[in-house]
């Protein structure tokens, strides 16, 4: 193994992942971890703005009082498959797939993820699934949120709830997958003297994640089987009628879906964790408090599913134990805010794209949560239980959180995947488009919701139209926002400027030792790690400052 | 000679690992963690068994002393057997033999289709007696209440379980013919070892189901 000079390494090579091969079975044949990232961004990107075309038209119905473009069954179909199509197919497999593929095994100096067929499998999975859920809307669309509540989704359903819920039960494989895969990675693909804590945030966020997506989905498989049953032979065991209880299906439900949430906010942790010590120059603050706090919160996920059934006939002691524990989730998200803050301060801060969405992400992820903590309160539930309150809190830490990381760490990365920078001036204007926007769409929301709109109503009484027209009008810049990244960074692929090894002057492996964009085996050789993760040079004694990082 | 990239200069090393050992740890731990999913997979259905027993024991004791016994001892005898005679397959494996590695595979698969047949017996039993949930479900002659709910957990478990059986024979049949082609003939195969250890794990699930469907609660 040679040392490889740097300025060899600065060079973009020849061959990399991109160009060696063009054709289509190269591509859909692949198990280059990179390219199937890049498989998972076309489909998630795809999805999204599916999933954004339905957020379009509830918040078209929404701009008048009365139900003028659509029934109401037909809303009810419009935010069932809103909900669905962003949840399943866009925000659990987005981080993960696309950049936790794409950077995981980079970040570890290994050469691929340990197994790189399951993650080609993966992502067909993910596509099966898709297709077989997007049947379901052709055929007419599914009515029950996306919950898929007994008894809307077995006795009284009258929409396409089998085939949605054969295409969720599909996904979910493919989560299964990618948790397994990243999980085996992490433990056993390390490079030499790539130990737990030297390992970026990021890696650390994406462990806590596939133990979440290891855990957790085959609980959702099986209660989705449950209700295949259900429907299919009326086995009763949904059914009041039969002795069954449709208060097991939530429990069962839940206990997938909201640490569910935490597969979708984990990963955005993660790049956050990247992006602020790469744009402050400095050594994230409280590393192990960070990446000890990815593991509470995975933990802690698997116990606070309760608080969605304050209001459901649980018994009241188990809401107040619920209660309790998801106020204890606070505390390790905020270790994570109080850290990334505590790392701004006295940082040589650099006000670029990324470093956008991250304060934006700071400040939209913070007013989530807190807002999280009214909802985890046994009395204050009750006034804001299904309204639009609980709408702009989990859309706060979803959109908010989520796709502004999703976003910022796009944009971060996007030098490396494609060797192509960005126009940084249209970066900058779009990440405040989409921060005005987001705010003026679901701030209102906030306040409709305490005044007592409910959710998932298509009419509303006239005194709520203000804020309603103001969160459409939102809706109109937010959706603005988002398009505009999509044109401007394919535009770049073809016009921007190249890339070199390492425009952010950024640590870690990928940027210091992975050409750009890396070859289909990312090294030239396999790094040898000697130092912890984010060893900015002014966080150290100057002694060391000149030191080789790596060998 | 490993390190260099794509070159997998030794054989049954798949390019992106460095080692042999790190091969296999990737995937012995890759199917304990597969495991871990389809625990949580059964996991649900033994809750929704916890509950439904705790809220109807009579129902639940009444409608458990329908099941034969008998027969299910018999097949948890057989299951038993059949681990026995994956690890020989296991430890052939091992020894790189492969006609014993073939046979001894053959001889779980059978030992699992008797299993299977065992079943279809004690299904065609529930279904000649009106117990398979649904608009013709009779217990004692009447419509069944909550001991209706028993059986849907009873097809539920254990059809989830025999379809775990189906796979894993599947996958033995397999393993069996790359085992007379000389696949395991070098080291760093160790996928039957994989496949024992899911093998375990679905006998594993009988061990569990056995006494919670048809022993709780049995009186003569």
């Amino acid at each position: 193994m040679n040392a490889t000079p740097n300025a060899a390494s600065l060079r973009a090579p020849r061959d990399n992942y991109i160009t060696t091969d063009y054709s289509w079975r190269s591509w859909l044949l692949t198990v280059d971890h990179k390219r199937i990232g890049i498989l998972y961004l076309l489909s998630v990107t795809g999805f999204f703005f599916l999933g954004g075309l339905f957020a379009v038209l509830l918040r078209l119905e929404l701009a008048t009082p009365q139900g003028d473009l659509v029934q109401a069954e037909t809303y009810n179909k419009l935010f069932t498959m809103h909900g669905l199509v962003m949840i399943f197919f866009f925000l659990v497999p987005s981080i993960p797939g696309v950049l936790g593929n794409f950077f995981v095994p980079i970040m570890i100096g290994a050469k691929d993820m340990a197994f790189p067929r399951l993650n080609l499998l993966s992502w067909y999975v993910y596509m099966i699934g898709g297709a077989v859920s997007f049947l379901a809307i052709v055929m007419g669309g599914v009515d029950t949120g996306w919950t898929f509540y007994a008894p809307y989704s077995s006795t009284y359903s009258n929409s396409n709830v089998a085939v949605t819920a054969v295409g969720v039960f599909i996904t979910g494989f493919s989560s299964i997958l990618t948790g397994l895969n990243i999980l085996v990675t992490v433990h056993k693909m390390r490079a030499p003297g790539m130990t737990w804590f030297r390992m970026p945030l990021f890696v650390w966020a994406h462990y806590a994640t596939s133990l979440i997506m290891v855990l957790g989905t085959p609980v959702l498989a099986i209660t989705i089987l449950l209700l295949a049953l259900e429907r299919l032979f009326h086995i009763g065991i949904f059914d009041p009628k039969l002795g069954g209880d449709p208060v097991l299906f939530q429990h069962l439900f839940w206990f997938y879906s909201h640490p569910a949430v935490y597969i979708m906010i984990l990963p955005a942790m993660g790049v956050i964790s990247e992006l602020v010590a790469a744009f402050s120059r400095k050594r994230i603050f409280g590393y192990s408090f960070v990446a000890f706090s990815s593991l509470a919160i995975a933990v802690l996920g698997f116990l606070v599913w309760g608080h969605h059934m304050f209001l459901s006939g649980q018994s009241v002691y188990a809401g107040v134990v619920f209660s309790v524990l998801s106020f204890l989730v606070a505390i390790p998200s905020a270790v994570k805010v109080f850290n990334w803050a505590a790392t701004l301060y006295k940082g040589s801060v650099q006000l670029s794209t990324p470093m956008m969405y991250v304060l934006g992400f700071l400040g939209l992820f913070t007013i989530g949560g807190l807002t999280g903590l009214f909802l985890a309160c046994l009395g204050l539930d009750v006034h804001v239980h299904d309204t639009y309150f609980v709408v702009a809190h989990f859309h706060y830490i979803m959109v908010g959180g989520a796709v502004m990381a999703f976003l910022g760490g796009l944009h971060y990365w996007w030098p490396k995947m494609f060797g192509k920078m960005y126009p940084e001036a249209l970066g900058k204007f779009s990440a405040v488009v989409v921060f005005i926007g987001f705010n003026l769409t679901f701030f209102p929301q906030f306040l409709l919701g305490y005044l007592g709109m409910p959710r998932r109503y298509h009419a509303y009484p006239d005194e709520f139209a203000v804020l309603n027209v103001l969160s459409s009008a939102g809706a109109s810049i937010l959706g603005i926002g988002y398009l505009l990244p999509m044109v401007y960074l394919i535009w770049s692929l073809r016009y921007g400027k190249d890339a070199v090894q390492n425009p952010w002057g950024a640590k870690g492996l990928e940027w210091e030792k992975a050409p750009t964009p890396p070859p289909t085996f990312n090294f030239e050789s396999t790094p040898v790690v000697t130092q912890e993760a984010y060893a900015y040079a002014d966080d150290l004694p100057a002694d060391e400052r000149a030191e080789v990082r790596y060998v | 000679m490993s390190d260099s990239h794509g070159g997998a200069h030794v054989a049954n090393l798949a390019h992106h690992f460095e080692d042999l050992e790190q091969q296999r740890e990737a995937h012995t731990l890759g199917m304990w963690a597969f495991l871990i999913t389809e625990i949580l997979f059964f996991g649900g259905l033994f809750a929704a068994y916890v509950v439904y027993r705790t809220a109807y024991p009579e129902a639940f004791a009444n409608a458990s002393n329908q099941l034969d016994a008998r027969l299910g001892g018999i097949n948890t005898a057989v299951l038993i057997g059949s681990s026995f005679t994956m690890v020989l397959a296991v430890h052939a494996a091992e020894r790189r033999r492969k006609r014993a590695i073939f046979g001894w595979l053959w001889a779980t698969v059978v030992l699992g289709a008797v299993f299977l047949g065992v079943k279809y017996v004690e299904y065609s039993h529930k279904w000649e007696h009106h117990l398979i949930p649904g608009p013709n479900f009779l217990f004692e002659g009447a419509p069944g209440g909550s001991e209706q709910l028993f059986f849907a957990l009873y097809f539920a478990m254990t059809g989830l379980h025999a379809f775990h059986m189906v796979i894993g024979a599947g996958v033995l049949i397999w393993l069996s013919v790359l085992a007379l082609k000389g696949r395991f003939d070098l080291p760093g195969r160790n996928a039957v070892e994989m496949a024992g250890l899911y093998w375990h794990f679905v006998d594993l699930v009988w061990i569990f189901l056995f006494p919670l469907l048809y022993l709780l609660g049995r009186h003569a």
